[in-house]
């Protein structure tokens, strides 16, 4: 079981979390092309190695948060702030 | 050459102590060029290979598999065969894959060991009820035979089911797909391999692709661990590692990757002889021909590469099997695992070009790659031969993801996504 450090309340077993899928992605601006909100909505890099993802703690303080994890060995790398940049 | 496998030659071969027997398939070793190369070995990719030799006498054709064939996700599903999809296109597509499962074994001369011992959702609540009314219906509108059950009917099938009302989980019903059932998954591998192989088909193990060779942005060829192998065309079939191959060919998917995983109790004596799906929780159960019970359920929710599934899963899983099955609540669990699965946003393939030129994909299955093993390879095949889509493979575009024409089977995926 993997132990997340959520940046409010420490490290908490992986059950406490949900994982809300790739950080950083921007928004196309509305008048962008079919192609560009495809890519949007549903391409993902889905690399195998470091991958920035967003966690909720929701079964702890209930906020959002950012987590630099590796896919493949489920090391965690560095936990920030929902609004900052990758580390 | 080959045996072909057959009573008769069981018979004779006992007349010699059975010393007759030769390899099944050649492990070859690359040559430096092929008319088709195709990206993985497991089920899908070996039955392309197949259906290209025979059913389009494309025979130049190279299997290259990272590992060994049917290593990935064929050899790690819990071998469930079933067509009980929502939409007309899944349930053409799904219930053709089924159709070429119940001929398998005589068209591979292999014996897959399909058995039909049919299949049962079960509905925990009174909307479970409706939404399976719906499901079996949408079924038989799309020629797919589908029964309701009741309760009672639920425990003729599957008696070893808590069906008292003060069950955590009650039964109140549920509906069955007779037709589907298990299949042995390594021997659909084994079968496809022996029947390419026997077509002239290169099956090339610890062989990874590590680059696309590339000509004025058409893809010509791959460099591997064992040299560079050129082909006219190159087709993947790398399930969760597809995004990897794409990304080394230059495009992305619209597919995230997790762990799904499985394990079987040790082995007992026969108590369920069908497959059990509770929708409400995840969990699917069936027992093998081993006698090992079966159990898989959820995946692990967040990206994953790492072939072994989260305590925290593995915990929700046997819980809900428990409240299904009191009664298997002494067995000692044996062994566990999981595949890593291609994740779409529907819930369905992508069979057919992707943007580099001579090069396609058949990937997106996600969590129910092995029931439609016989249909991705036809299909594939059909596409690679051709040019064109096959009709059955035309609404599994990867087009549909910018024109919103998707087709979405979450819900009869039958796992939680």
């Amino acid at each position: 079981m993997m132990q997340i450090p959520c940046i409010h309340c420490g490290p908490r077993d992986e059950n406490e979390f949900i994982c809300g899928g790739t950080s950083h992605i921007a928004r196309p601006a509305l008048q962008e092309s079919d192609q560009a909100w495809g890519e949007y909505l549903f391409f993902r890099d889905n690399p195998k190695g470091l991958h920035f993802e967003r966690w909720r703690h929701s079964f702890g303080c209930g906020q959002w948060f950012n987590v630099a994890r590796n896919t493949l060995t489920h090391e965690i790398h560095a936990v920030y702030a929902i609004t900052a940049p990758p580390p | 050459m080959q045996n072909k496998y057959s009573a008769w030659s069981l018979l004779k071969g006992a007349l010699s102590g059975q010393r007759h027997w030769t390899q099944a398939w050649r492990d070859a070793t690359p040559k430096p060029s092929y008319d088709v190369i195709i990206v993985g070995g497991g089920g899908h990719g070996l039955a392309t290979a197949y259906y290209l030799a025979k059913n389009h006498a494309v025979t130049r054709v190279a299997v290259i598999e990272r590992g060994w064939i049917g290593g990935g996700n064929t050899g790690r599903n819990t071998t469930i065969v079933r067509s009980n999809y929502l939409y007309p296109e899944s349930a053409r597509l799904y219930d053709f894959s089924l159709k070429l499962y119940e001929g398998l074994s005589q068209e591979l001369n292999f014996n897959i060991m399909l058995s039909q011992r049919g299949l049962v959702l079960l509905a925990h609540s009174r909307h479970d009820l409706h939404a399976m009314a719906r499901w079996a219906n949408a079924m038989r509108m799309n020629g797919i035979e589908a029964e309701l059950l009741s309760r009672s009917e639920v425990g003729e099938l599957a008696p070893a089911l808590d069906l008292s009302p003060q069950a955590r989980l009650p039964v109140l019903g549920g509906f069955t797909q007779r037709r589907g059932g298990t299949a042995r998954h390594d021997a659909v591998a084994w079968g496809y391999a022996r029947a390419a192989s026997s077509l002239g088909v290169d099956i090339i193990q610890n062989c990874e692709v590590v680059e696309f060779i590339k000509d004025s942005g058409r893809v010509v060829g791959v460099n591997t661990n064992r040299g560079a192998i050129r082909a006219d065309q190159v087709a993947i079939a790398a399930a969760g590692h597809s995004s990897v191959i794409a990304k080394l060919a230059g495009f992305r998917l619209p597919v995230t990757s997790y762990a799904l995983q499985a394990m079987v109790s040790e082995p007992v004596k026969p108590i369920l002889d069908t497959v059990v799906l509770s929708p409400g929780t995840g969990a699917y159960v069936s027992q093998s021909d081993k006698g090992e019970i079966v159990m898989g359920a959820m995946l692990d929710l967040y990206p994953s590469y790492a072939q072994r599934g989260s305590f925290a899963v593995k915990q929700a899983i046997i819980g809900a099997t428990l409240e299904l099955f009191p009664s298997f609540s002494r067995l000692n669990l044996m062994r566990q695992w999981a595949g890593i699965v291609d994740v779409v946003h529907d819930s369905s393939p992508i069979i057919g070009p992707t943007p580099i030129p001579n090069l396609f994909i058949n990937c997106g299955w996600g969590t129910g790659g092995f029931k439609a093993i016989p249909a991705g390879g036809w299909t594939f095949a059909h596409v690679l031969a051709t040019g064109q889509s096959h009709p059955l493979a035309e609404p599994f575009q990867l087009r549909r993801f910018v024109t919103g024409r998707l087709i979405d089977e979450a819900a009869a995926s039958g796992i939680a996504h």
